[in-house]
């Protein structure tokens, strides 16, 4: 099937999340929608996929036009979405999901044998294997997304949207995926893939659509450098790397031993870890999301609602079965990976959120009653030295945008002494200026002589900022590099394939 | 490029987990043996209980059963624990537990009473006939609380829904002279409360607690403001409704004990049977259920496959409001007949507390509602014949039961997912 | 939602909304539209449910004037009924006779605001707190025991007394603190059990000798000591010194919330749980602390009660200050003094309604009718602004913050 965009422009507000975007996916076509997060590659296929309806422009598919009111509309039309966040039901079957939204019934009831036998189905024509009788809630993320691609199928799409279809999948399984979509292909479907990373795009598109702040900046073929594609991505040539001194690490400060946690229903989800951080170095935590990276923030935060045993010795003082209260108090800074749940109370002023884990503490506050002045006066310096670019002190939080409430995160944990940071995703979801100031922040850190850990699942950061490297797979540390391994080493380890 | 094999996922050691004791057996162990303890010890000797097994108007009677109270008590609490432990064991192999928490049910009650009733004569069929009677509204309640709640609209205004249902259904009687027609003008009292949750909860966002606690406010204003101006000035015409006497189904009601229990009953309790029996099979069985559920537990996903989430929510919160009123006037052409200021007395809140009792299914919320109904009308039987426990510690049975369900005496209680977070297209 | 701060191109171009038309589309104008369009709805409610009016209209083809004159006549008699009931009254000889009508309304008001205050505190740290019926009533059974069953000096028995109300207030919602903290249990569903469990534990205790009055059948406890009440200015009037209590308790709440650092963990952990853990806050002791500060509250309401207006405990010594309480609060938007305005008002339609039902025979329960309606418009601005053709300025809305059952 043929798909074609014309000037589709769509607003929010007087925000433009895409602007006068033209595009055209021929039969059999894989293109890949590049760009960075938040450049409008999500906005632009809910408005294909009929969640989002255009300010102004005009979709075709097989050269008519379609008006798109809901979903249902674009999935009579032929188009099939997998989200990046998966739209299953997880107490349902697999056999469920797929059908609803266009239920077989036998009489007044569901035909569930019908179900099952459209998923086999469709799942031997497509090599796609999932057990129709299994609840999704028990599938591994991988299956889960199969789950979703078949949902696509059985209803007969001619274009399907991947929307940053890798951003949970090991190296492994995406190659996997990568191979499912050439099937795809040569039986016909046209696929529209978007994700921000270089090397699954060149590995499987046809064509490359370049995306920056709303607008088509420009097409490429897979064949053209990282480099271009990346200056293409960000609009000026970047390059990843922090100058940074020689890393002369002291004592170790972060010193953890034999630590695992299983979650509330008894579920390993960190398996026997031991390793430590030295004052004056960074170890960056690598790894594919949800394998025990943000388990692990928890864990030594004192956040973990969960069962934790081994040991994890902070300066000499052993932390486990503290309080985060005890813990921060401590000496350790924590930046949570994500600022809107847990870093930030977005009703609260800039000043609030600058002092929300030290108002109690003197001078902010005494005998439990708040000394405002002295709060203000502190919020001013950190807003001055962290460069924070907010209205006031006084407006809420929420009015900020993504880089500057990171910076306001990162002023509060690195307002006090720390002997220790444990920064999860540093610079998500933040502008490149941002990302500049942040690193470089983090290494003075480093140089003041704190420990500290990042994790990141941006392995671009991890490279850049690491002195060393530890691989987390299923919940254990699989190994610790150094910061010249290869990324194929790296993505054979973050695969969970050791070498011996 | 080839596409990797995938490594074996058995690299690491999984560890198997076991299947701990749930807290319900562990509670119903703890209960079993209070029971032999308490019943046991406290029974006085000596002294008989007698059960009685009809009505006294069955074509078969059944004869009294009299029993030594000590030894009774003793006997059917020790019944009551072996159920417990039997219950223990289909845990561990992960077996279907009710029957075994039937048995350790009925014989709990059973030692129980012949504790409370030592020396005196209990009507059992009456006793149970009874409880099924006060269940009658909470089961409607409870029924329009699974519509909302299971598509994702938390509904506390039963308790308005039940009494608006109540008063249309006496005023549409009274004015008929009809009691049919105050029956089919119940659910609309009951819509009109349902209509105001739908659209302040799906149009206007305002959250759902508030909603359903000011709509409570509502209808007892505007019941007991009609009634105070229209009602009791003009008894006669406005609120005399005629009511629905007992029909009794040939031959089911001939079966001993069950018989006179269940099918010697009134219209209302059999649209009952019918309406939960429809709801359990809608809700599990077909389209329109599979489609309720996915709105309540990820509306997203159900959006992005076509579904109208909020026109499922409106619809099914406005079904929910018909099922209610229909319980409402329960209270009136099914019962005493006239309607009373503020008459549905909290019965919406045990509603609610069976909804959560019975884990959001229209089944657990039936035998929730039972045994509330059952709670209720042992008080009311007690009291009459003198009992060790007083009446107001009976009545507070449901909300103690439901306080300790929803702290996690008995397991872990999870609503549908999405219920209560209005869905907010971006 | 949309940016509050953006608004549509179309409405660009159009003419701006005036001012006036502005400030009427923001918190105190929707509040403001809301009690109107209440008074309104309530108004159609008094005319067509009079007699007079029925009977007019049996001839109105005939006669339209005739019905719509009985409808006007009957509103404005309620109304005038209700606005003396809860000022002044007009046609009294002496000045304290003449200001009888205010202090009632402030009587009213008193339980009202306490109440008020505890389920606004509560809001403000994130949980719902619809368990203010069950606190009052054992605030009430805490302070009719030790005003009835002790003898001690003036003010030491009322302070007493009325600490004892607290504490009593402050058990009930701290069972309730506790459930959530230690188990989750959603407070919503612990309070409204609670309440129906502290109706009949009240009832229950009113059937023991240590509380029953001696020689009665129903349910009324012996008369607290004169030791115990809260002081009156004159005989005449009913209002006491709970009053007091309620303003120094708004006062405590504003401050707490806004200057101590106990205060700043509640709005933390209301505003956002997650991050409040996270910065090293005791979300678990706050949902403890703040339900045993608002059940104190409530419990305070329930010393109003039993040392000020009704002077000894009865079974339905609570007559739904716990649920108005909640309507208080809403309208108060959970902020302390706009409680204590909310409480007013609300208390006045008490005191004008029973004065509109004795003076015209319109039922009480109007007042009802009018205080859901108010909070039902309040918390949909939107609808509000449509009826009034408002701009839309994306303000005034509060209550969208909804959670589910599961969090």
């Amino acid at each position: 099937m043929k798909l074609e965009l014309r000037n589709i422009t769509k607003k929010f507000g007087d925000f433009a999340a895409n602007e006068d975007i033209s595009l055209t996916v021929n039969p059999g076509e894989i293109v890949a929608l590049l760009g960075e997060n938040g450049a409008g590659k999500s906005t632009l296929m809910n408005v294909v996929y009929g969640l989002l309806q255009p300010t102004s422009g005009e979709i075709l598919v097989n050269d008519v036009r379609e008006e798109f009111s809901g979903p249902g509309d674009a999935m009579t039309a032929g188009i099939g979405m997998v989200h990046q966040h998966f739209m299953l039901i997880p107490p349902f079957t697999v056999a469920e999901n797929v059908m609803l939204g266009h239920e077989h019934t036998k009489g007044a009831f569901l035909d569930l044998d019908a179900a099952r036998s459209e998923v086999r189905r469709v799942s031997e024509a497509y090599n796609l294997q999932v057990d129709p009788d299994a609840l999704v809630e028990d599938l591994p993320v991988g299956v889960q997304q199969r789950v979703e691609i078949i949902k696509a199928l059985v209803r007969d799409a001619g274009i399907l949207i991947l929307d940053e279809p890798t951003a949970v999948l090991t190296p492994q399984e995406t190659d996997e995926l990568l191979g499912i979509m050439r099937d795809l292909k040569a039986k016909g479907t046209s696929i529209v893939f978007i994700s921000h990373k270089l090397r699954e795009v060149q590995a499987a598109a046809d064509r490359i659509v370049v995306i920056r702040r709303g607008r088509v900046v420009g097409e490429a073929s897979p064949s053209a450098t990282k480099s271009e594609l990346a200056g293409m991505m960000v609009g000026r040539e970047v390059s990843l790397t922090v100058d940074k001194p020689p890393a002369n690490p002291g004592a170790p400060v972060l010193q953890v031993a034999n630590l695992s946690a299983a979650d509330l229903e008894g579920r390993p989800i960190l398996r026997d870890l031991n390793f430590e951080v030295r004052a004056g170095e960074i170890l960056g935590v690598a790894g594919v999301q949800g394998n025990g990276q943000t388990e692990l923030a928890e864990v030594l935060t004192g956040l973990y609602e969960g069962e934790v045993t081994g040991s994890i010795v902070m300066d000499g003082q052993e932390l486990t079965g503290r309080t985060p209260r005890q813990i921060l108090d401590g000496g350790l800074g924590y930046v949570p990976e994500d600022r809107e749940h847990d870093g930030l109370i977005s009703s609260f002023t800039v000043t609030e959120n600058l002092v929300l884990d030290q108002f109690a503490n003197p001078p902010y506050s005494s005998g439990g009653v708040l000394k405002s002045s002295v709060i203000d006066k502190r919020a001013d310096e950190l807003i001055e030295e962290f460069d924070v670019r907010t209205q006031a002190a006084a407006a809420p939080v929420s009015s900020l945008s993504g880089g500057n409430k990171q910076k306001v995160v990162m002023a509060r944990e690195m307002s006090r002494e720390l002997r220790v940071l444990v920064a999860s995703q540093p610079t998500r979801g933040v502008d490149v200026g941002s990302i500049e100031f942040l690193h470089k922040r983090i290494v003075a850190e480093r140089e003041r002589g704190a420990a500290v850990l990042i994790i990141s699942s941006e392995l671009d950061e991890i490279y850049a900022l690491s002195d060393r490297i530890a691989v987390m797979y299923r919940g254990a540390i699989i190994g610790v590099v150094g910061p010249e391994t290869s990324r194929d080493e790296m993505g054979l380890l973050m695969a969970g394939v050791t070498n011996d | 490029m080839s596409v990797a094999e995938a490594p074996a996922p058995e690299a690491l050691p999984e560890v198997h987990i076991v299947p701990p004791t749930p807290r319900l057996v562990k509670v119903l162990i703890g209960l079993g043996i209070f029971a032999i303890l308490v019943f046991g010890f406290f029974t006085p000797a000596g002294k008989d209980v007698t059960f009685q097994l009809t009505l006294g108007e069955e074509a078969l009677a059944l004869p009294d059963l009299t029993l030594p109270a000590k030894i009774s008590a003793i006997v059917f609490s020790v019944i009551a624990l072996l159920g417990a432990v039997g219950a223990l064991f289909a845990a561990r192999k992960e077996r279907p537990l009710w029957p075994y928490t039937t048995v350790f049910g009925i014989f709990f009650v059973l030692g129980f009473l012949s504790w409370a009733v030592a020396g005196n004569t209990i009507n059992l069929v009456g006793l149970l006939q009874g409880s099924l009677l006060l269940a009658v509204p909470l089961v409607f309640g409870a029924m329009s609380g699974i519509l909302c709640e299971r598509a994702g609209v938390i509904n506390i205004a039963i308790e308005g829904q039940l009494l608006t249902g109540a008063f249309m259904a006496a005023v549409v009687a009274s004015l008929t002279q009809n009691a049919y027609l105050g029956l089919l003008a119940a659910p609309l009292g009951g819509l009109f409360i349902g209509l105001l949750l739908a659209v302040f909860a799906i149009k206007y966002w305002v959250d759902q607690v508030i909603l359903g606690v000011v709509l409570n406010v509502l209808a007892v204003g505007l019941t007991s403001f009609l009634y105070g101006r229209l009602l009791a000035p003009n008894q006669e015409t406005w609120n005399s409704p005629p009511t629905f006497s007992p029909i009794a189904i040939p031959v089911l009601s001939d079966i001993p004990i069950i018989g006179p229990i269940l099918f010697n009953q009134n219209i209302v309790v059999y649209l009952m049977y019918v309406i939960v029996i429809i709801i359990n099979i809608a809700l599990f069985r077909t389209k329109w259920g599979l489609r309720v559920r996915a709105v309540g537990e990820h509306p997203q996903a159900a959006d992005t496959v076509g579904i109208k989430v909020n026109s499922v929510r409106f619809r099914n919160v406005l079904l929910g409001g018909l099922v209610a009123g229909l319980g409402g006037a329960f209270f009136t052409v099914a019962s005493v007949g006239a309607f009373g200021k503020e008459m549905t007395a909290g019965k919406g809140f045990i509603a609610l507390a069976a909804v959560i009792f019975g884990r959001w299914k229209p089944m657990g919320a039936l035998a929730a509602a039972l045994f509330f109904g059952f709670a209720d009308n042992l008080q009311s039987v007690l009291s009459i014949i003198g009992t060790p426990i007083p009446s107001e510690f009976m009545l507070m049975t449901p909300y103690l039961a439901t306080l300790l369900a929803v702290a996690g005496l008995v397991g872990k209680v999870r609503a549908p997912a999405a219920d209560g977070i209005p869905y907010k297209k971006s | 939602m949309t940016d509050a701060t953006t608004v549509p191109d179309e409405q660009k171009q159009k003419k701006p909304p005036s001012r006036f038309r502005t400030a009427m589309s923001g918190t105190a104008g929707i509040t403001f539209l809301s009690i109107v369009m209440a008074l309104v709805i309530g108004a159609f409610f008094i005319a067509f449910s009079d007699p007079a009016v029925q009977e007019a209209s049996s001839y109105l083809f005939a006669k339209p004037m005739d019905t719509i004159s009985a409808a006007v006549t009957s509103v404005v008699e309620a109304y005038k009924a209700l606005l003396t009931g809860m000022l002044f009254d007009p046609d009294a000889t002496s000045l304290v006779d003449a200001l009888k009508p205010l202090s009632e309304t402030i009587t009213m008001a008193t339980p009202l605001i306490l109440g008020g205050l505890s389920v606004a505190l509560a809001f403000r740290a994130g949980l719902f707190n619809i368990g203010a019926e069950g606190q009052i009533i054992l605030g009430s059974i805490f302070a009719a025991y030790i005003g009835f069953q002790f003898n001690l000096p003036w003010f030491i028995h009322l302070l007493l007394a009325v600490v004892g109300a607290f504490i009593g207030g402050a058990i009930w919602g701290g069972i309730a603190g506790f459930l959530k903290a230690k188990t989750g249990a959603h407070e919503v569903i612990t309070t409204i059990m609670l309440n129906w469990i502290a109706i009949y534990l009240v009832a229950w205790l009113l059937t023991k000798p240590s509380f029953l009055r001696e020689g009665r059948q129903d349910p009324i406890s012996p008369p607290v000591a004169e030791s115990a009440e809260y002081p009156s200015i004159f005989d005449e009037w009913r209002v006491h010194g709970g009053i007091i209590v309620a303003i120094l308790a708004a006062a405590g709440v504003a401050w707490l919330l806004d200057k101590s650092t106990l205060g700043f963990q509640f709005r933390a952990v209301g505003a956002n749980a997650n991050a409040a853990r996270t910065a090293g806050m005791n979300v678990s002791r706050m949902y403890l602390l703040v339900m045993l500060i608002a059940g104190g509250l409530a419990g305070l309401a329930g010393s109003a009660q039993v040392l000020g207006t009704e002077k000894s405990l009865t079974g339905g010594i609570s007559a739904g200050i716990g649920f108005d309480a909640i309507t208080v609060a809403l309208l108060g938007r959970a902020n302390p003094w706009g409680v204590v305005a909310a409480g007013l008002l609300f208390g006045g339609l008490r005191a004008g309604g029973l004065n509109m039902q004795t003076a015209t025979g319109t039922p009480i329960d109007i007042v009802l009718v009018i205080q859901a309606l108010i909070v039902l418009f309040i918390a949909a601005p939107p609808l509000v602004r449509s009826v009034f053709r408002l701009p839309e300025t994306g303000g005034a809305g509060f209550m969208q913050t909804a959670k589910g059952w599961n969090g």
